[in-house]
């Protein structure tokens, strides 16, 4: 038995150096074929990062010979949370790093001196950066790491693979990195929250099908008959999103060394897959994804069960399958044929049914448990985060009505639901969740500081009322300024008046945005002093379920 | 039938969320591959020229279209501001589609023709020089950098691999192609037109004697766009109704 496993985890040894081999390999051709400056550097990220990745795998395996000749080698045991360390960590980056360029780009809005005349900083460049950082950087870091976390806990099974796991989190750092850097660089293909280049496409589809063999291997490896509802969700969304991506991004290279690409689709049909996916990476990696974090960290922390069994079922199937027909609301009056919009428009309108379900699914949970809203600011963020839920999707199926959404579309009303969704809901329940993990994993008593979550709390829940307030009033302003007419028939507004109205609103919104950000540089300084093993200063305010697992005290008899 | 099934058995699972998430998918994107009307039939759509393709991968670039749309709603006003609401066909060889999501500035489906090249070099270069409350970037760069032939022939050679209409002279032209089109009245330039009618011939940037520059090429793209269908032989109640 011991033999098998030495075997196994040898070839796992040889398996992973390869890998690591090849990738250095592939990144030493972009780095010195590429006639692409910035190819040959997304060629030398890519040679070093798997270089160091390689030597680093072949010293831990011959250590381990070693310590096994001298029979003193402990095979790792329990839960393999060093991955969710690092994502966590990575997150809080991340997500300081994607708020800061929205920032930027707000102000930007409002004052364009501050493009600087720079290529790489101006604002078509920058802002796909912004949404990149902070739905894949910051959010993915956040899905990967708290979905190892829960299918290792709901399953009581430790994380498939022995490289795997790292080779997921160290990649999409890697993924990040080249992905980002490309858009300063002027690299991309121009499909929104898909503007990555066909050889970063081609890395992360790698990276996804590793990360769906560990999530489905833990699953396999499972001493709980039942796959907890967490997973479904996670599981929709790891699957969901690999179907989505490969069919989007697919593309023909100009060459194996440029850096340029063209999709095979065009037109309509371009128009239809890329909504197909864009709406869907809202549904799937956004609300999905992140409803798995609901369904597992609602529960623990107010100590009760979720509230119906059938309702999560339900949920969860009326949620995936109505979903992803919605694509459609955004191409309202479009070339895309008329059946296609109002098959889009019913599917947006009947969504607000499973979202809402799955919203009260959240917030009953916490029956019995409502004072605990009072007592402990982590369950405030984490139900708060249901709430705008609740808010941004029913806004959603009523801005996909086709009367709604010709004076919405195009308009910063758009904007700003998308942030009443990205920051009121994603964020916040990444921030509840953050803040239940750092305890946890790293085997604290508790946070540094449960008034500093307070603080984050009601300085980032002002900063998103200031951000979506702001952009509804700009946005149906100029919605509103676009279709006037003066009294002889003539259109009253040309569009750049419509833009020069927009200005107090563009302050306004980057002042939401400061004050947001601001939230979570409170949050990375607690996250920081948590890691670093600080005494707590408020432990009496802080629920016993704020400690890792290990160190809380029973409750009293 | 017990939803235990899928609790218990993670391949049934997975496989039954496969088959749940891809009908969407498969009824609204696949009739529009074999449905005839989705692209209506129109007179004058012809391929980019090299310059104009040219121009239009540095609009992607730029990430223009996170700023402005490519598509004319069927609304009055957006008619009245901005022309004839966009056809299909209008995007039918645009790898890939520009229709956007946002106009913080304004709609450039039909731009074409509608400002002078010289306007647009004076717009590109800074954008508050033309229109004083603009918050559009400036693009100084545009002017210095040039397009390289080489790269632009690779890339059409790719489009013509994804489906778009590239003829074979078309392709064995496309270095004199570039050079042409900035450079009017020329021999070359009177071939470039046959093989790409409509196609707008000019010093664009304003710099004689210099090979083309990134300016010249976006504003290339930029002045073609909305000018190729000919909407005197566009019938919409026609074959075209859907």
């Amino acid at each position: 038995m011991a033999d098998t496993r030495e075997g196994l985890e040898a070839f796992g040894d040889v398996l992973a150096v390869m890998v690591a081999g090849i990738f250095t390999l592939v990144g030493a051709i972009w780095f010195f074929g590429s006639s692409d400056p910035a190819m040959s550097f997304h060629g030398l990220l890519m040679m070093v990062g798997s270089a160091i990745a390689g030597i680093y795998i072949l010293t831990v395996a011959f250590k381990e010979k070693a310590a096994r000749a001298i029979g003193s080698y402990e095979p790792p045991e329990g839960y393999f949370d060093g991955p969710i360390k690092v994502t966590v960590v990575a997150a809080v980056i991340w997500g300081i790093a994607g708020f800061l360029v929205g920032v930027v780009l707000a102000l930007q809005l409002a004052f364009p001196a501050l493009n600087f005349d720079l290529p790489w900083i101006s604002f078509g460049r920058l802002r796909p950066l912004h949404t990149s950082a902070v739905i894949f950087a910051f959010g993915g870091n956040v899905l990967i790491g708290t979905s190892f976390y829960v299918v290792q806990r709901t399953c009581h099974a430790r994380l498939a693979g022995r490289w795997a796991p790292w080779f997921v989190v160290w990649g999409y750092q890697l993924f990040i990195a080249i992905a980002g850097t490309g858009y300063l660089l002027g690299i991309t293909q121009a499909k929104e929250y898909a503007e990555p280049e066909w050889y970063a496409d081609l890395f992360l589809t790698i990276i996804w099908v590793t990360y769906l063999l560990v999530f489905l291997g833990t699953i396999w490896r499972r001493k709980e008959p039942h796959i907890y509802v967490a997973n479904w969700f996670y599981l929709a969304f790891i699957v969901t999103i690999a179907m989505l991506h490969l069919v989007n991004n697919a593309a023909l290279p100009v060459s194996f060394t440029s850096p340029a690409s063209y999709v095979l689709w065009s037109g309509v049909q371009d128009a239809m897959t890329q909504w197909w996916y864009g709406h869907n990476a809202v549904g799937f990696f956004l609300t999905a994804g992140f409803l798995g974090i609901m369904y597992y960290f609602i529960p623990k922390r107010v100590e009760r069960p979720v509230y119906s069994y059938r309702l999560s079922i339900v949920h969860f199937w009326t949620l995936i399958f109505i979903y992803i027909w919605a694509g459609p609301h955004h191409l309202h009056y479009t070339a895309l044929p008329e059946w296609a919009q109002t098959l889009g428009m019913t599917f947006s309108i009947m969504l607000w049914m499973p979202s809402w379900g799955g919203m009260i699914n959240g917030l009953m949970t916490l029956s019995g448990a409502w004072d605990k809203l009072r007592t402990d600011a982590v369950v405030r963020l984490l139900v708060v985060s249901v709430a705008f839920y609740g808010m941004s999707t029913f806004e959603g199926p009523l801005m996909s009505i086709k009367a709604v959404n010709s004076l919405s579309h195009y308009t910063d009303w758009t904007i700003g639901h998308v942030h009443s969704g990205a920051l009121g809901w994603v964020a916040m329940v990444s921030f509840g969740a953050i803040y239940c993990l750092v305890p946890w994993l790293w085997n604290r008593k508790g946070l540094y500081s449960m008034r500093l979550v307070e603080w984050h709390f009601w300085i980032s829940t002002l900063g998103i009322l200031l951000y979506i307030t702001a952009m509804w009033v700009s946005g149906i302003t100029q919605g509103l300024m676009w279709r006037a007419y003066d009294s002889l028939g003539f259109l009253q507004y040309s569009f750049i008046e419509t833009v020069e109205a927009m200005h107090p609103y563009y302050v306004i919104r980057a002042i939401g945005g400061i004050l947001f950000l601001t939230g979570a540089l409170i949050m990375a300084y607690n996250v920081w002093r948590t890691i670093r093993g600080d005494e707590p200063v408020d432990i009496a305010e802080q629920p016993r379920v704020a400690a890792a697992p290990g160190l809380r005290l029973q409750p009293a008899e | 039938m017990k939803h235990e099934v899928f609790e218990k058995n993670s391949i049934i699972l997975l496989v039954g969320i496969l088959i749940v998430v891809s009908i969407g998918g498969l009824f609204q994107i696949a009739p529009l591959f074999w449905i005839d009307s989705t692209i209506e039939k129109v007179k004058g759509m012809r391929p980019y020229t090299p310059l104009e393709q040219a121009g239009r991968d540095i609009y992607i670039r730029e990430g223009c279209y996170n700023c402005h749309s490519q598509m004319v709603r069927t609304l009055r006003d957006e008619v009245e501001r901005y022309g004839h609401y966009s056809l299909a066909a209008e995007s039918m060889y645009d790898h890939p589609f520009q229709w956007g999501s946002k106009r913080t500035g304004p709609d450039l489906a039909r731009v074409g023709g509608k400002y002078s090249d010289q306007w647009h070099v004076e717009h590109l270069h800074n954008p508050r020089s033309v229109v004083p409350e603009s918050i559009m970037p400036s693009y100084p760069w545009l002017l210095t950098r040039r397009v390289d032939p080489t790269d632009v022939e690779a890339r059409l050679k790719t489009l013509r691999k994804v489906g778009v209409p590239y003829s074979d002279e078309m392709i064995a032209s496309v270095r004199t192609d570039i050079a042409a089109q900035v450079n009017p009245d020329s021999r070359p330039a009177r071939e470039l037109l046959k093989r790409y009618p409509k196609a707008r011939v000019a010093k664009f940037d304003g710099q004689a004697g210099v090979p083309a520059t990134e300016m010249d090429a976006l504003i290339a793209y930029l002045q073609v766009l909305g000018q190729l269908v000919d909407f005197a032989t566009f019938d919409a109640a026609g074959p075209n109704l859907r």
